[in-house]
Formats: C-alpha cells, structure tokens, sequence
C-alpha cells in the first residue's frame, strides 16, 4: 500500500537526533510490547509479513505522531484479535471473558532461547528458477497494490542492474494476506542514485535495494 | 479495510498514545520517564500483559528472557568483535565477505533478525551506509535492537535520496569522489558495515581493536577513529 511507512525520499520529516548513551529500551512498557510481539507470534497466527501490514495499517496521522513502540502496541492489538486470541472487548476491560478457557503459553523460556538464538528463516529450500540474471539491467514494475508490499515507490518505474541473487524467499507481498509463501528469487538490484533523484544526487553514487522476482521486469 | 478496523486502529492509537510524541523527540521524553503518574501506553501495556497471562497466552519468565537477551546480551560488541575479527585476520575477512552467515557463525553469533547476513566493506574508495526505509530492519545478533534515530522517520527518508547530507549531520563529510552506496532492507537481508580499519592501530590486538569499532560505524554513519575509545556510540 502507499502508506506513510513508505517514506524513503520523503523531505520534512526534521533533524536527525541521537542520543548519547542510549538505553535498549526507555520505558518499562517498550520492553513488555517488545517481548509480547515475539510470545504473541509464537501462536502461529500470523507472520512477519501480516505483523509489518498490522502497522502500516495505522492512519499517516496517527503513525507519525505515535512512538515507534506505541506503533508495536496499536499493531499487536489487532493481530490477536484477528487472530481470534482475543475479543476487543478483552483489550478494553483488561479481563478475559467469563468462561474462557485458560491456555498453556507456547512460547516457554527454552523456547524464547532458541527463537533468539535460531532465528525464523525466510529463505525456502525449493526449487524456483530465477528470472533474472546478475549484471542484467532490470526495470522495478510500476504497481500499486493496495495491500502489503516490500517494494519501495521511489523505485517503481526505474531501471537498475542486478548486483547479487540472494537466493529463495517468501514474498511477503502474498504471505502478509495469508495467500501463501510463494517463494522465489531476491535480488539485490543496484540503481544508479540519478536514476532515483536526477542530477541533485552525485554521479557516482547509487542506491541497492532487495528485490523480489515478481518486482521486476527486463528492461 | 474495513471501517470497523479503521476505528479500531484510531482507538487504540488514541488510548495508547495519549502522551504521543514524535520519534524525534524520544530523547528529551527520555528525560521525563520516571515521573510519578505512568503515561497510557504504560497502562494499556500494563493491562494487556496482564490479560494476556490471564489467558495463558504468555509466559511471564519467558518475557523476562526476551528483555534480557536484548538488554543485557545481545548488542554491538558482538558486531565490534566480528569487524576486530575481520580486520586481525585476512582469511576470516575474505569468508565475511563472502558468506557473512557462515563468519558470523564462527563468532558464535546468529539468530532471529540475522538469519539473512551480507556484509558490506568500506574503503577509501566506497562507503556503505544502511537504512530500512519500510520499517526498523536492523541485524540483531550483531547490533541489537536498532536506535531510536534509525527507527525514525527523518532518517529512513531523508538517507536514500541524501545520504551525505545525512552522514553531515552525524559530523562525517565525505570527499566528493567518495562513492557512496546506500543499502536498503526492503526484503530479510540484514546488513551490516565493515568500517575500514583506522590508521595508527597497527600492532594492536583484536581485542583492542574492538574497543574502537562504534555501532554508528557498523551502520555506516560513522567512521572508526582511534579516538573514539570509550564510547559506545
């Protein structure tokens, strides 16, 4: 979707500011949304993809004024609700429902260690063949789909060359709406910074970024 | 989506942020955090922890290690130690750089959000700086959770179309015949820089050399300097 998340270009958006010695986390409750979203994930009703949509689907507005964890907070809502973990109603009181039935939390200390320690691979061990080749010069399809993609505006439309083929991945433009993995190649793709920004950017200059097949046409 | 998700979405946004400030100001927020009265994301964090236990949807002991794990274990060093690796040892640099994975490995580090590792090496010639100009995408096991400038909206849109103007702003001018290479995370390849080694530093041990690297230089807003020791920028 075109969202407001999707800023790369974007001018006055204001100072870049770094705080010195900065703490992990600021407040007690950034460290309790953090960890809720990975526990919460564990349940297996949703994936990465779904959770990042979750966020871009706060209205420009809000997203902009609200923190990045109050963000987590308004994300996560929603995806246990669709998710049918909770009710709203739940949110609201802060309660369960009368007669619900307690459940055993999937994500357990041994587990919370190795989904730190392994991580949640996004590559597939399947046979796709890839469409593009590297140091061929490719075209980022004009397409704007309503729903999740990882495919950046400032690059529909323009040209740049193929620099690495990452391999098999599940494109999160299928997987973030439940309509399957879908795996195929991603590429690294090289667009030269004036293709982008026209003469304002330095010649020598350029922009890599992560492509699936299906963003990409022969150019 | 529907209208109903809308107004939920503005509900929770309204009841989790009524103190909402944007990113930018987070730091001077910083200031004022142990105030007597909890803001409302506090509460309604607060009182969905609680639901959630209540259910037996969450393991309180299994949140705690989460926290922990990136509070307390995992962060730059792990990067600064890669990078002192890389630099002490040509072979170690050459499969860094060609299968980040792999190197990373060896170090003992890994794991959710570096599951996909490239590894992007600076030079007098080039210089790489990374951005997540979509969301936050950051390489955990060797940085930890990302900054709050990185997460923000001035830098994911204002480093892609202006990224010296950018490193100006963290102080790093770049020559003019500098090429700069700009990374973006828009799929679940994380990246992370190799700085280019500073002169002065020969002789000294890997360990030392560690000392010097910065997260700011891994993410490639910041070059390593011999003065930088003591800092954890």
């Amino acid at each position: 979707m075109n969202g407001i998340h999707d800023m790369g270009g974007m001018h006055g958006m204001g100072p870049i500011v770094e705080e010195k010695n900065e703490p992990v986390f600021h407040h007690e409750w950034e460290r309790r949304i953090f960890a809720m979203n990975r526990a919460m994930g564990a349940w297996g009703k949703w994936n990465l993809d779904a959770s990042r949509h979750s966020r871009e689907l706060i209205p420009p507005a809000e997203y902009l004024r609200m923190s990045y964890y109050e963000r987590w907070v308004a994300g996560l809502a929603e995806l246990i609700v669709q998710g049918g973990l909770t009710t709203r109603a739940e949110i609201e009181s802060g309660v369960p429902v009368a007669g619900s039935v307690k459940a055993a939390p999937v994500l357990t200390v041994e587990k919370a260690v190795a989904l730190v320690a392994k991580g949640v691979p996004a590559s597939r061990n399947v046979p796709v063949t890839a469409r593009f080749n590297v140091g061929q010069r490719v075209r980022a399809r004009n397409i704007n789909p309503t729903g999740h993609t990882r495919l950046p505006r400032y690059a529909r439309g323009k040209v740049g060359t193929v620099y690495l083929d990452h391999g098999i991945y599940v494109f999160p433009d299928t997987n973030a709406h439940f309509l399957g993995e879908k795996p195929q190649h991603v590429y690294s793709v090289r667009f030269a910074a004036r293709e982008l920004w026209g003469d304002q950017a330095a010649p020598q200059d350029s922009v890599y970024v992560d492509m699936w097949d299906d963003y990409l046409e022969p150019a | 989506m529907t209208t109903t998700r809308r107004d939920f979405l503005t509900a929770a946004a309204a009841t989790a942020g009524a103190a909402m400030t944007p990113d930018v100001s987070q730091a001077h927020q910083h200031e004022h955090e142990h105030q007597a009265v909890p803001s409302d994301p506090a509460l309604r964090v607060k009182s969905l922890e609680s639901l959630l236990v209540e259910k037996g949807l969450v393991d309180r002991a299994a949140l705690d290690t989460l926290v922990d794990a990136y509070e307390h274990k995992i962060g730059p060093r792990n990067g600064a130690r890669v990078v002192a690796r890389a630099w002490s040892d040509s072979g170690y640099k050459q499969r860094l750089l060609s299968d980040a994975d792999a190197a990373i490995a060896e170090m003992g580090y890994g794991g959710l959000q570096g599951e996909h590792m490239v590894v992007v090496e600076n030079s007098v010639r080039v210089h790489n700086l990374v951005v997540c100009t979509l969301c936050s995408c950051y390489p955990w096991p060797v940085l930890g959770l990302p900054p709050v400038w990185y997460k923000s909206a001035p830098y994911r849109s204002r480093s892609v179309i202006d990224p010296r103007g950018v490193l100006r702003e963290f102080g790093l001018e770049l020559p003019e015949d500098v090429e700069v290479r700009l990374w973006d995370s828009t799929a679940e390849l994380r990246y992370l820089v190799l700085p280019e080694r500073p002169a002065g530093t020969e002789g000294m041990s890997e360990e030392a050399l560690a000392e010097l690297v910065t997260r700011d230089a891994m993410v490639g807003v910041a070059k390593v300097s011999v003065s930088k020791v003591g800092t954890v920028r």
